[in-house]
């Protein structure tokens, strides 16, 4: 009896230390020293909250830049049901899908498709394609905004993100961010 | 591949020496040396009462009562969240079965979740309910192997300490500093840490999604994306901290914001094995031979090393069904390449199989790549690494006093081969020590083979798989290996929120926990009452190169001898078709 009544008490104190306590300090730190993170990085335009600078949209206009395949519960790029494809590298339905997305980007043996951009992310919801894949869709853009190329290519360099220290990370560029760019916004 | 070499190496190094900071730290508070909380320490241990000395069956009774008490908790928090606040999206109570998988998963440390959290628990259900556990069942973990630690350094005494003061001292100096440091930084790094309600965005691109049903092509449009909130960093810190892995989204670390960035992608993986790391130096204070902390620390990382190089290899070669087709698959300045599928961007290949080894080594199990899509072979080293009964830096506490039961039962091999009475830190080893020491050791490959085996020939077990032949059997495979173990990663694939795999999961984790603390703890007992053996010449001495190739080879043939016929059916015919 003795035994529970202490596996009780303690219990019950870390309970509340762990649980109560801890979530609130971290929240005003997050809220005093970093409240643009600690609320979900968005960005706002005009007014009009447009997005996450770290949640993936699925662009489909020919004008914007296209984030990878998603396959979130429902429907692509889903943040209520984040997730992967989980198919497996030997599943035929993983070749079928990918086959399909090499076709319908018009890739071929002298412009073959990024492999980021033809397979679904980890979270669905992946906010950035490698620069590679940035500079594959140069053509169809410049082609859709009536813009020159160089144009295009300019705006995706100016937002290219590069490993640090040259090997923590990956060559990448936020898709929102570059799309809010060759529209003039940001 | 220089890249990852240097990555990995660079990792090595930061962790090694933070570890040995740390070990110290670790050993000067279970030592008493260290008291700086002693202000809420003292009024606790008054109300609690019961601080003095415990023999193993009543510190084993206390581990029992409080983890039961955790999961009675659990398991009602997510049946009456309806009702409390903290709950923007409504979410009503779980099913029984999942409810208690879910506390059953949690309270052990495994955090296997067959859920999806943002479409099914409130933040006051993952807050006060889910994260707390991360915590305690740290704490847990911390406590019996101080215990056995203490078992080897007790001279004819029968008592291995005091549980309640080792649950409160490993919660309040080990495990609530660190979260905080680490949470701190994960927010600075793009973790969300609030409670407003799920936030809903216009999009700049309205999104057409086209599906076809029955040859019936139906469009629909998205203008806004509804996107989720809540405590995100502070429940990502102690899931890293300790080695628990549950997720506050479904997409665990893959999720931007669990894991927004290569920073805090690196700070994460040093997170899991930080503890695990440190505990092998404590040790070696704590009895008294710092060489004894060393040779365990160099075998799980010599192990590790190899493994992780074996994933990352895997995954940077890609997949060889994609020769064929138009696309650009190889590393260079602009893309990582390789097998992309079930990754992020900003981890690549490289940053994605380090992880996968990280979270596997330790019984961490977040992912931050779909571990189902990885290649044969890539996904192969996971859970290899789970199969060496999670001793390769391990759970916080459970790795350790894992490794501590392969130590032993390396000195009865040895033993037996020279022909001399094994001891081990100066306690002989006898015959009710070895007869824990293979239970521990059955009790975890009966449980993933058996329910493995169960699972493939009854109904309920085939229906949860999602990926045909051979990998197939790998998630099944994957799925028991990873709750008898308590890692909690998953072939996220298999559909596991049934009532059949949430029981049959939930009892495997259940006794894959208590099934090995219960004799650790008995081992300990048994090893406190005994005289501390001087050490002579003829002394084995279970440091250095030698004991370290025993016990390498000890882990290795226990883990493969066990697993192999399993894994040639799974993941290795799984490659000789892929590759053929």
């Amino acid at each position: 009896m003795q035994q529970l009544k202490s596996a009780l008490i303690t219990f019950i104190v870390l309970t509340i230390i762990t649980g109560v306590i801890y979530p609130l300090i971290v929240f005003g730190f997050g809220q005093t020293f970093a409240s643009y993170e600690a609320n979900g990085s968005f960005i706002t335009v005009n007014g009009k909250v447009i997005g996450s600078a770290l949640i993936g949209q699925g662009f489909t206009d020919n004008k914007y830049l296209w984030g990878r395949a998603s396959a979130t519960g429902d429907h692509p790029y889903n943040p209520l049901a984040s997730g992967g494809s989980n198919l497996a590298s030997s599943n035929p339905e993983l070749l079928k899908a990918v086959v399909d997305r090499v076709n319908a980007l018009g890739a071929n043996v002298i412009t073959p498709a990024p492999i980021d951009l033809v397979t679904s992310s980890g979270s669905g919801l992946d906010p950035e394609i490698s620069i590679a894949a940035a500079y594959f869709q140069i053509k169809r853009i410049a082609k859709a905004r009536g813009v020159s190329e160089d144009n295009v290519e300019d705006i995706i360099n100016k937002n290219a993100k590069y490993p640090l220290l040259g090997f923590i990370g990956e060559p990448r560029v936020n898709v929102l961010e570059v799309n809010l760019a060759l529209d003039g916004i940001k | 591949m220089i890249i990852a070499y240097i990555d990995l190496a660079l990792f090595i190094v930061v962790l090694t020496i933070i570890s040995i900071v740390l070990g110290c730290y670790i050993a000067l508070v279970f030592n008493g040396n260290i008291g700086y909380l002693s202000f809420i320490e003292r009024p606790l241990y008054k109300l609690i009462g019961n601080t003095g000395e415990m023999k193993w069956g009543q510190y084993a009774t206390g581990i029992m009562l409080f983890n039961i008490i955790g999961i009675i908790f659990v398991f009602i928090f997510q049946l009456i969240q309806g009702a409390l606040p903290l709950n923007p999206q409504h979410l009503g109570a779980t099913t029984l079965d999942l409810a208690l998988n879910t506390a059953i998963s949690f309270v052990s440390n495994t955090n296997w979740q067959s859920y999806t959290p943002e479409a099914t628990l409130s933040y006051l259900t993952q807050m006060l309910a889910l994260a707390v556990q991360n915590f305690l069942s740290a704490a847990t973990g911390i406590a019996v192997l101080i215990a056995l630690i203490r078992g080897f350094v007790a001279v004819e005494k029968g008592t291995i300490g005091n549980v309640w003061q080792d649950l409160v001292k490993s919660t309040l100096y080990i495990l609530l500093p660190l979260s905080l440091v680490l949470g701190f930084g994960l927010v600075k790094l793009g973790v969300p840490q609030n409670f407003k309600n799920y936030q809903d965005v216009q999009l700049i691109n309205p999104q057409i999604v086209s599906t076809t049903v029955d040859g019936k092509v139906t469009t629909k449009i998205y203008t806004t994306q509804t996107i989720p909130m809540g405590p995100v960093a502070s429940q990502e810190a102690i899931k890293m901290v300790g080695t628990n892995g549950g997720g506050f989204f479904n997409a665990n670390s893959a999720h931007p914001y669990e894991n927004p960035n290569a920073i805090s992608n690196w700070l994460e993986m040093l997170a899991i094995l930080l503890i695990p790391g440190s505990l092998c130096f404590a040790f070696g204070r704590m009895v008294g031979d710092k060489r004894q902390g060393y040779t365990l620390y160099a075998v799980m990382t010599i192990v590790f090393i190899i493994l992780a190089i074996g994933v990352m290899l895997a995954e940077f070669n890609g997949n060889p069904a994609f020769n064929h087709l138009s696309i650009d698959g190889f590393m260079n300045l602009l893309q990582s390449g390789g097998n992309m599928e079930g990754k992020e961007v900003r981890f690549g290949v490289f940053g994605s199989g380090l992880f996968a080894a990280v979270t596997t080594a330790a019984s961490c199990g977040a992912v931050n790549a779909m571990h189902d899509s990885l290649m044969p072979l890539g996904g192969l080293v996971p859970l290899f690494l789970m199969q060496l009964s999670e001793v390769i830096y391990g759970g916080v506490g459970s790795g350790l006093y894992g490794m501590l039961i392969f130590a032993v039962l390396s000195v009865f091999i040895a033993g037996l081969m020279i022909g001399r009475t094994p001891e081990y830190l100066g306690k002989k080893i006898e015959s009710f020590e070895m007869k824990m020491v293979a239970l521990v050791i059955l009790v975890v490959p009966l449980l993933v083979l058996l329910g493995t085996a169960i699972s493939v020939v009854i109904a309920p077990g085939l229906a949860g798989m999602s990926n045909p032949s051979a990998h197939g059997l790998s998630e099944v495979l994957y799925a028991f290996t990873s709750a008898a173990n308590n890692n909690g990663s998953a072939f996220a694939g298999l559909n596991a929120n049934t009532p059949y795999y949430n029981l049959m999961l939930g009892f495997t984790i259940f006794v894959g926990r208590y099934g090995v603390i219960i004799p650790i703890l008995a081992i300990a007992g048994s090893l406190a009452t005994k005289k501390r053996l001087n050490v002579t010449s003829g002394t084995m001495p279970t440091h250095g190169l030698l004991f370290s190739g025993i016990l390498i080879g000890v882990i290795i043939i226990v883990g493969a001898l066990t697993y192999v016929p399993a894994l040639a059916l799974g993941p290795i015919v799984e490659h000789l078709i892929l590759f053929k």
